[in-house]
């Protein structure tokens, strides 16, 4: 009997839902796998998912967002030995899904928090409730990239945006795999599209979208390119988080949550 | 526009002389090799038109829009928001290209026309008991004389299906011939609505007799069923109004409408254009799009031509 071939995977991108090949066709070697280089086009296409899903996504309760959000950390349990055979930690692998978890529970908290009624000086109701931005922009940081991608994903889609992800460039294994896991649970598609392959290409034509609202810089590591990007997100007023690498694997607050929520307030006549 | 209304053509002419003529002539069209027809269509919208001709591409797209909304909740506000985009596209460049025409329902067509005028915009209006076409032929008449006198310099008419499926074809005739008479100066474009004539053969049929009763413009769809304009039904009217300038030298426009939501789809139908019948007709009187989705995606992709960044929806307005 003849030996067993095994089947070979090809590392694609997941843009609304699905897993596309580059529009381009091409692919690089990294991590002993071929992996997906995105283009330009890609970058666009995960952008027109990303827009198109927000108004679902950030119409669901905020109760069923986080049922949703711990679906996910079900089936990221299920696959923790294959992180670990990625070479991720076993430790971060159950730090990522513990910090998942911590995330889904705030969706129903968050508003109570940092929304309420706020006392004024006429015989007003006043309420100020926090609402998502809308489409996300976010490069992921390269160490660790399983818990570093969940801990800025998460808190971004949590309160009901939807997220275009620049994946690691030289550990982009778990990140797909991640959106593996997305697909694989209730998450409607375009709520988070991961594109993988070099920053540098990308990021710009990210960094400049009309039609991204807000863009998490957190995983650029050149302080030139992260300039460059932070220029060109001020045309259109992009909220931006600066890059930074923090203690991952420390409480890591609301901050990444609140940097990517409008305050609507609401003022109402008393009448009584 | 040059178009006549009278004789379709020297050979033509004995062709809608009865019943028996009619079908004879229709019936001996060459049949519509279907595979072979969808299979030139995706080849067509497999071209790549890049920069310059792309630039070239999306301003002719634009001035072929016939901008349309034809819902039930159409109000006067919204038609005169539909004029005023249709005058200023892009309100934040002023090179924009204007649209060819808007199109609306008859009781809007003052309203539209007194948005429009002095804009050299068509104005064009669906009659003949749009979308159905199942109403008596006074109705039908009726309903075009009055778009007519309210300022439509465009009808856009629908033939009846139910009588063409049935093989009256005669009949269909008479009624083009007759909207044709109370449109007056004004074009006729004939609305084939090809999503429920079933088959190749069927549009290529209905397109010819629509040539022959005098019609203007072939169009394909009410947009008001689920099929809608698809590359090879266009490719297919395309060829025939081809055909018919060769054997009679009348030039009749087409217009494909409903479903072209995107540029990418746009230049498709433009490179099918240029394929199939011609230069000739890659300009605004030869060829529309029915479209109201479609210009939104258009001024976005001009606009990220002309600044080299992403535009999005939240730029231009909401119809």
């Amino acid at each position: 009997m003849s030996e067993r071939v095994a089947v070979r995977k090809t590392y694609k991108l997941f843009i609304g839902g699905k897993f596309p090949r580059s529009e381009s066709g091409r692919s690089y070697p990294v991590q002993n796998s071929n992996v997906a280089l995105a283009s330009r086009k890609d970058l666009r296409d995960a952008v027109v998912a990303a827009r198109a899903a927000v108004k679902a996504w950030s119409g669901t309760t905020a109760y069923n967002r986080g049922q949703v959000l711990y679906r996910v950390a079900e089936m990221l349990e299920g696959r923790r030995e294959q992180f670990v055979a990625l070479g991720e930690p076993a430790d971060e692998v159950d730090a990522a899904i513990d910090r998942w978890v911590w995330y889904a529970g705030w969706s129903d908290k968050l508003p109570q928090v940092y929304g309420g009624a706020n006392p004024v000086a006429g015989p007003y109701f006043n309420l100020s409730a926090p609402e998502p931005t809308g489409v996300v922009g976010i490069v992921a940081p390269a160490q660790p990239s399983l818990l570093g991608l969940v801990s800025v994903v998460a808190p971004a889609i949590v309160t009901g945006n939807t997220a275009v992800v620049l994946a690691s460039e030289e550990r982009p294994l778990a990140p797909v795999t991640l959106a593996e896991v997305l697909a694989t649970s209730d998450l409607p598609g375009g709520v988070v599209n991961l594109l993988t392959g070099r920053i540098a290409e990308t990021a710009p034509h990210l960094a400049a979208h009309m039609d991204v609202n807000a863009l998490d810089l957190t995983g650029v590591a050149d302080g030139e390119l992260a300039r460059t990007l932070e220029e060109a997100a001020a045309a259109n007023l992009k909220r931006v988080l600066r890059p930074s690498s923090p203690d991952w694997t420390a409480d890591p607050g609301t901050r990444r949550m609140t940097a990517f929520l409008e305050t609507k307030t609401v003022w109402h006549p008393k009448g009584v | 526009m040059t178009a006549t209304t009278t004789s379709a053509g020297s050979g033509l002419s004995e062709v809608a002389r009865s019943e028996a003529t009619l079908r004879t002539f229709l019936h001996g069209l060459p049949g519509v090799d279907q595979i072979g027809a969808e299979q030139r269509a995706a080849m067509l919208g497999t071209r790549s038109i890049k920069t310059s001709a792309k630039a070239w591409a999306i301003d002719l797209a634009i001035r072929m829009v016939d901008l349309t909304t034809l819902e039930g909740a159409d109000t006067p506000g919204k038609v005169r928001a539909l004029c005023a985009k249709a005058r200023r596209p892009d309100p934040a460049d002023p090179g924009c290209p204007t649209v060819a025409a808007v199109c609306v329902y008859p009781s809007m067509v003052p309203t539209a026309a007194a948005a429009l005028a002095g804009s050299g915009i068509h104005l064009a209006s669906v009659a003949t008991a749009f979308p159905s076409g199942q109403a008596p032929l006074e109705v039908k008449l009726a309903d075009t004389a009055a778009a007519v006198a309210a300022g439509a310099d465009e009808i856009d008419m629908v033939i009846n299906r139910g009588m063409f499926l049935a093989g009256r074809y005669s009949e269909v005739y008479d009624e083009i011939v007759a909207v044709k008479q109370a449109c007056g100066n004004a074009h006729l474009k004939v609305i084939l609505e090809t999503g429920e004539l079933v088959t190749y053969d069927n549009v290529r049929r209905a397109s010819w007799l629509a040539m022959i009763a005098g019609a203007d413009f072939i169009k394909t769809s009410t947009g008001k069923v689920p099929i809608a304009a698809t590359l090879p039904v266009t490719l297919i009217m395309l060829e025939a109004v081809r055909d018919f300038r060769a054997a009679t030298g009348r030039q009749i426009g087409v217009k494909p409408a409903g479903g072209i939501r995107n540029t990418k789809d746009a230049i498709k139908f433009l490179v099918t254009v240029n394929e199939t019948a011609g230069e000739d007709w890659l300009h605004p009187d030869w060829f529309r799009f029915g479209a109201s989705t479609l210009l939104n995606d258009l001024l976005m992709q001009r606009t990220k031509l002309t600044t080299g960044v992403y535009s999005g929806p939240d730029y231009f307005t909401v119809d």
